[in-house]
């Protein structure tokens, strides 16, 4: 499988920690999962016969010094800047940011941001899982033009996505004369910021459903279909209950890239104070006015929400047995 | 994923309506928009796209977003690296308050990133006043843009080779120790050779998604032309100031560098699965 930036953790790793266990090294007892596929099958009873010492024991200055220089550069680069925006949201003081953020204007972007949240997350849930069954399960030619699709959408800039959907839809744009006739607007409306966080939000639901797909395989499927059962009743008795782990992992993803989409929407939105205004295009609004609290509450609103989502997200990650 | 022949339980009329819905949604919704760019940025011939990307500030902008990017992609390999080897290795204390820490950046939307380096580094602030007295200015310049791509990267290399260092045939290791090799040594000629493909991989895809990066920036960075402009922070001001052309062929550029990427990267990781099986 390619690797992803959240893969589940690997069948081997189970096994093997399960043989370094007679090496002295304390750990609790590994909790094996029942096998899913005969890949696994197979790693699981090959594997207790190496002997692997693979955790180290013992602490030498070199490796307290690997651990301290990346503890040391996780924390200035990820931990120094969290403390501060919550240091500065304080100082800023706590009834000036709640009468900013309860202001009609961040209430309505607030709410906006709420919204494009759901309907991606429905739109995508339910399309990722089709996109995923289709690229793992189907075989038709255009498969890894499809997959490579999937995979390239998360290389094109916010601001390209936006640029693009406007010389598509905006007024000047491919479509733009239609839509002018039929009433409709697109651009600089909230259709617009609906399309800009599906492009954004497409590939997690996909990605993770798709991982989850190939690891079960297509045996149970296979059997309910022999047994009789309808495509639908396979789909929803056996291969929803095996995803099901990968659909929650791409709906937190889903959810945690729809909140925070920034350029996208500032483009195609053209973020109009309640009108097209987003809970990020709203701190960009803010900044530039200089509206220090609703600034720093609404974007520590948006941290910690999306720090919630993270918790969502590692708890759906497949466990490592040493957790 | 599985290489048996094409036997699925759908039956044959919804399999096919099935995917003719899926390859049209991802074709509206992607490949339409992005043809809309192609044909934009090419209405003046390839020549046209030259002219808008030879001009100084467009220049100066992409050479910004490659030279940063390409830092931050060294940096991610020597501590993604790192990072994966504790997570994977030492039995530590907390390792999964470092996991969770590693996914950041997946949950934290990049204006706030941006937003939280604005109050750490400002001139104001007081790490910021400290790195001015010494000096040093991060806010408003290219070590601000750095550190936002640190941010925003520290996952990919970590979540790249994390896997591949679990799979590692220990067998080598051992035979090296063995054979009297010291720790490092076995370090350098064992197991980096192994992990080489997916740290690139990593580091690759780490590339790409900094090369796209445009919400972080734009407040950390100042946008000053020439000097602290990027390329996609470039692509946002000319298509606020109507000029679509300028937009799109800077943008195609950048992508073809994204893509050009991506594609090493997916390049990489399928080498790697082919000679594991």
């Amino acid at each position: 499988m390619r690797s992803h930036p959240l893969p589940s953790s690997s069948p081997g790793a189970s096994s093997r920690i399960a043989a370094s266990a007679s090496h002295g090294i304390v750990r609790p007892p590994p909790v094996i999962e029942p096998a899913r596929s005969t890949r696994e099958l197979s790693t699981i009873s090959v594997a207790p016969a190496a002997p692997v010492p693979v955790v180290v024991s013992r602490w030498t200055t070199g490796r307290l010094a690997i651990v301290a220089g990346v503890v040391l550069y996780l924390v200035v680069v990820l931990v120094l800047p969290l403390i501060a925006l919550v240091v500065e949201t304080v100082r800023a003081g706590f009834p000036a940011v709640v009468r900013a953020l309860s202001a009609p204007d961040a209430r309505f972007a607030m709410q906006q941001t709420l919204w494009l949240t759901l309907i991606a997350v429905v739109v995508n849930t339910v399309l990722g899982v089709a996109i995923a069954l289709v690229l793992v399960r189907h075989r038709f030619p255009g498969r890894r033009l499809l997959d490579a699709v999937i995979d390239l959408s998360l290389a094109v800039s916010p601001v390209m996505i936006g640029l693009a959907f406007l010389l598509v839809l905006g007024r000047e744009g491919w479509f733009g004369p239609a839509l002018e006739a039929l009433g409709g607007r697109v651009a600089f409306a909230f259709p617009g910021l609906v399309i800009a966080t599906l492009f954004v939000t497409l590939p997690y639901t996909v990605r993770e459903v798709a991982n989850v797909l190939a690891e079960v395989g297509e045996e149970e499927e296979q059997v309910a279909s022999t047994l009789g059962a309808s495509a639908w009743r396979t789909f929803w008795k056996v291969t929803l209950p095996n995803i099901r782990r990968g659909v929650l992992l791409g709906i937190t993803l889903t959810a945690a890239r729809a909140l925070g989409e920034f350029g996208a929407v500032l483009v195609l939105g053209g973020a109009i104070n309640r009108k097209t205004e987003t809970a990020t295009t709203y701190i960009y609004g803010a900044i530039e006015e200089r509206q220090v609290a609703g600034a720093y509450g609404m974007a520590l609103l948006l941290g910690v929400v999306s720090m919630l989502l993270l918790l969502a997200i590692e708890r759906f990650k497949d466990r490592s047995p040493d957790a | 994923m599985s290489r048996r022949p094409a036997v699925h339980p759908f039956s044959q009329r919804g399999a096919l309506a099935l995917r003719a819905v899926v390859l049209l949604y991802v074709a509206m919704l992607v490949l339409l928009p992005l043809a809309a760019v192609l044909r934009e940025g090419v209405s003046e011939g390839i020549m046209g796209i030259w002219r808008v990307v030879s001009a100084p500030a467009a220049r100066d902008a992409i050479w910004l977003s490659l030279w940063t990017a390409a830092v931050v992609t060294i940096i991610n390999a020597c501590f993604g690296t790192a990072t994966a080897w504790v997570l994977q290795r030492y039995p530590l204390p907390g390792k999964r308050l470092l996991s969770t820490l590693v996914d950041v950046p997946f949950a934290i939307p990049t204006l706030v990133t941006g937003v939280m380096l604005v109050l750490l580094f400002g001139p104001t602030r007081p790490v910021g006043r400290w790195f001015e007295l010494h000096g040093v200015t991060v806010l408003f310049a290219p070590p601000a843009i750095i550190l936002a791509l640190a941010f925003i990267t520290v996952p990919f290399v970590v979540r790249a080779v994390e896997p591949v260092l679990a799979e590692l045939d220990p067998t080598e290791e051992e035979a090296a120790a063995t054979l009297g090799a010291t720790p490092l040594r076995t370090f350098w000629r064992v197991i980096i050779p192994a992990l080489t493909p997916a740290i690139a991989s990593g580091s690759l895809q780490g590339f790409a998604r900094a090369l796209a990066e445009f919400g972080s920036i734009v407040v950390v960075s100042g946008n000053i032309p020439h000097r602290t402009l990027t390329g996609a922070v470039y692509v946002f001001s000319e298509v606020e100031s109507g000029r679509p052309h300028a937009a799109a062929a800077a943008s195609l550029v950048l992508l073809a560098a994204a893509v050009l990427a991506t594609l090493g990267a997916r390049a990489i990781s399928r080498r790697t699965l082919v000679s594991d099986a």
